[in-house]
């Protein structure tokens, strides 16, 4: 999966960049992951001298390790039957076995998801720290900073999908999307939008990868890494975007279902297919979005996604309490028009901010041409 | 089922260790994750009652104490590091000028 | 040696070991790791005692939030170096302090070995002992009132750590 991931954002990201990208080694390229990650493995393992050896060795395997586990819990698929046993496409999911052998899925597999997620900070902070190095220590610190300060809007903004379905399950929430057949992404459209931006950050992806800004840290947390402890961080990234992105699919893009009646066989490939488009989604905004500073990433998540999130929340319950009938119908309804009118509103005002400021300059130049400042 | 006593000992066990951490060092970070190992070990015995009763109650209270300690680590570690910022050092031991 | 005693021992060990390694050690980013095994260990001994949501709770609050708060407050401070041993004003605290433990076990070796706490005998349980419905439902009934104070209190250290973290106007 992470292999031909990094052909794919590798592919992507030249395409938007209008070059070739990736092409000599197999048919379009498409070895290069595997050469990429036989070179890292042979390569010599450096250890510098000043490191805290106990802590730099178990860094990137506190970040690998969630990273894995976290997937386990969402489910790709329905409930499928072989003979006398059925069981759910999730690793952590239901199975019910022949002699009466039952074994529930999770109650609360979101709080896993999350739970395992929040644990990847650990091994940012502690490899920046570890390292002995100036600039993985800064590269550390902001982003544990960066990942706490998300963190909150990543899970808020969860909670009104959540309210919809009623339950934690996982399985729980995509059923809940197939009757009536709506994806949350409809009626809870500001949630999805807040949740992608905090998974950005969350995932420390561009335009919020300011834990590894090269051009300003030399290479951030993983600057003193080498060989397969390097590749195990660039691992864990590409798994953390994996997991963002299921979740997202899972709670706002209709999970495994397609179809409001399905073959729970196909589930998993409904499920790629959805994933597959979030992901390019975040390789596309990579590839077009420049870096922003520390005080506008701090600023974005306390002072707007935060308040958004929760405004959302209480608007949410607030439907849900007191509105007799379907309250998804009548949020989506809601929030479709309000979408509409959000991005009519906006895209006006950023035109009238630009040909406004394109205005105030052409009379600044105007005047200071006729003061002699500026060369006609 | 083990005796309730088993978890009820390792409780003991851990509080105790927290107990001592806070009487014995003198990093105050590491007082307070001391204090942290305490209030988890009484977590466990009310959970480990809560089985054992077949009531949830005790859930309840594990969940408010968690709260509670969430609170507690924010404004704590606050206070350390506004003291670390007016004397550059935090010293347990030093901090008794408010005694007048 | 039943499941149930084998996962006691191991995760009993896990937790006393990690507990005293806290206390031990030198370097706190090492105690903050050290307290997170003890957490995972807890949040293992609650899974067994079927207590689910608090097991995930346990480590989205505790190690999720909390821990990474220490390490963050021990990485801005830089509180790495040997502050304590150089000047101890209290050395004989220190004896003091173990054997008040070890006082502290025995009154509790002796309790245990009175038989006054005695295993409750209760039925089988439900089948949604544990999950969130019930601790939803008794929150929001029979500890309704706890439970706003406890985000009183929520509200009234949010206010508090701001206060000391702001910059004086001067």
């Amino acid at each position: 999966m992470v292999p031909v991931l990094i052909w794919l954002e590798r592919k992507v990201i030249a395409d938007i960049q209008i070059r070739l990208g990736p092409n000599r080694v197999g048919p379009f390229g498409l070895l290069q992951p595997i050469a990429d990650a036989l070179k890292l493995i042979m390569k010599e393992e450096v250890t510098p001298a000043l490191v805290d050896k106990w802590v730099y060795r178990l860094a990137p395997m506190m970040m690998m390790v969630p990273a894995l586990l976290s997937i386990a819990a969402i489910p790709i698929g329905g409930t499928v039957t072989i003979g006398p046993r059925s069981f759910a496409l999730q690793i952590m999911g239901a199975y019910r076995g022949p002699g009466g052998f039952y074994v529930p899925e999770l109650d609360a597999g979101i709080l896993l998801v999350l739970a395992l997620s929040s644990l990847g900070v650990y091994g940012i902070v502690l490899a920046g720290w570890s390292s002995a190095n100036k600039y993985s220590l800064l590269g550390g610190m902001r982003s544990s900073a960066q990942m706490l300060s998300y963190e909150l809007p990543l899970g808020v903004a969860l909670v009104g999908p959540l309210m919809l379905a009623g339950t934690l399950r996982l399985t729980g929430v995509v059923e809940s999307q197939a009757h009536p057949y709506i994806w949350f992404i409809i009626p809870q459209f500001l949630a999805f939008v807040i949740h992608l931006m905090s998974g950005i950050a969350e995932t420390n992806r561009a335009p919020f990868d300011l834990p590894e800004a090269e051009q300003e840290l030399v290479g951030g947390y993983h600057t003193e890494y080498s060989s397969f402890r390097f590749a195990m961080f660039f691992m864990a990234e590409y798994l953390n975007m994996v997991t963002v992105s299921a979740i997202s699919v899972t709670f706002f893009l209709g999970g495994y279902r397609l179809f409001w009646n399905d073959i729970a066989w196909l589930g998993p490939i409904w499920f790629g297919m959805k994933l597959l488009a979030v992901l390019y989604f975040f390789m596309w905004i990579r590839g077009t979005w420049p870096r922003v500073r520390f005080d506008q990433l701090m600023k974005l998540g306390w002072k707007a996604s935060l308040p958004i999130a929760l405004a959302n929340v209480v608007v949410t319950a607030a439907i849900l309490a007191f509105t007799p009938g379907n309250p998804t119908l009548v949020l989506s309804i809601a929030s479709v028009i309000l979408s509409t009118a959000a991005f009519f509103g906006l895209s006006y005002a950023v035109s009238y901010t630009l040909r406004h400021k394109a205005f105030a300059r052409e009379q600044e130049l105007r005047r200071r041409r006729l003061e002699g400042t500026v060369e006609p | 089922m083990l005796p309730i006593t088993y978890y009820v000992g390792l409780s003991a066990m851990l509080f105790t260790i927290g107990a001592v951490g806070v009487l014995i060092r003198r990093n105050p970070i590491i007082m307070f994750m001391s204090i942290e190992l305490m209030l988890n070990s009484a977590n466990l015995a009310f959970i480990s009652f809560s089985r054992y009763l077949n009531r949830m109650d005790g859930h309840i209270f594990v969940f408010i104490i968690m709260t509670v300690a969430a609170a507690e680590v924010a404004v704590g570690l606050g206070i350390i590091v506004a003291i670390f910022k007016s004397r550059g050092d935090v010293n347990v031991d030093d901090l008794s000028e408010m005694k007048g | 040696m039943s499941f149930e005693l084998f996962a006691f021992v191991i995760l009993g060990l896990v937790a006393v070991v990690s507990g005293i390694a806290v206390i031990t050690a030198k370097n706190p980013i090492h105690a903050v790791m050290y307290l997170v095994t003890n957490f995972f260990a807890l949040a293992m001994f609650y899974l067994v005692l079927a207590a689910q949501f608090i097991a995930f709770l346990q480590i989205l609050v505790y190690a999720g939030a909390i821990m990474v708060l220490f390490l963050f407050v021990v990485m801005i401070l830089n509180l790495t170096g040997a502050i304590e041993s150089v000047r101890d004003k209290l050395p004989a605290q220190k004896w003091i302090a173990v054997a008040l433990a070890v006082v502290l076990m025995l009154e509790f070796a002796a309790i245990a070995g009175s038989g006054s706490i005695a295993t409750p005998r209760a039925g089988a349980l439900a089948e949604s002992f544990g999950t969130s419905k019930p601790i939803g439902l008794l929150l929001y009934s029979q500890y309704l009132l706890p439970f706003e104070v406890t985000s009183v209190l929520l509200l009234i250290a949010m206010v508090g750590s701001i206060v000391l973290a702001r910059r004086r106007e001067d």
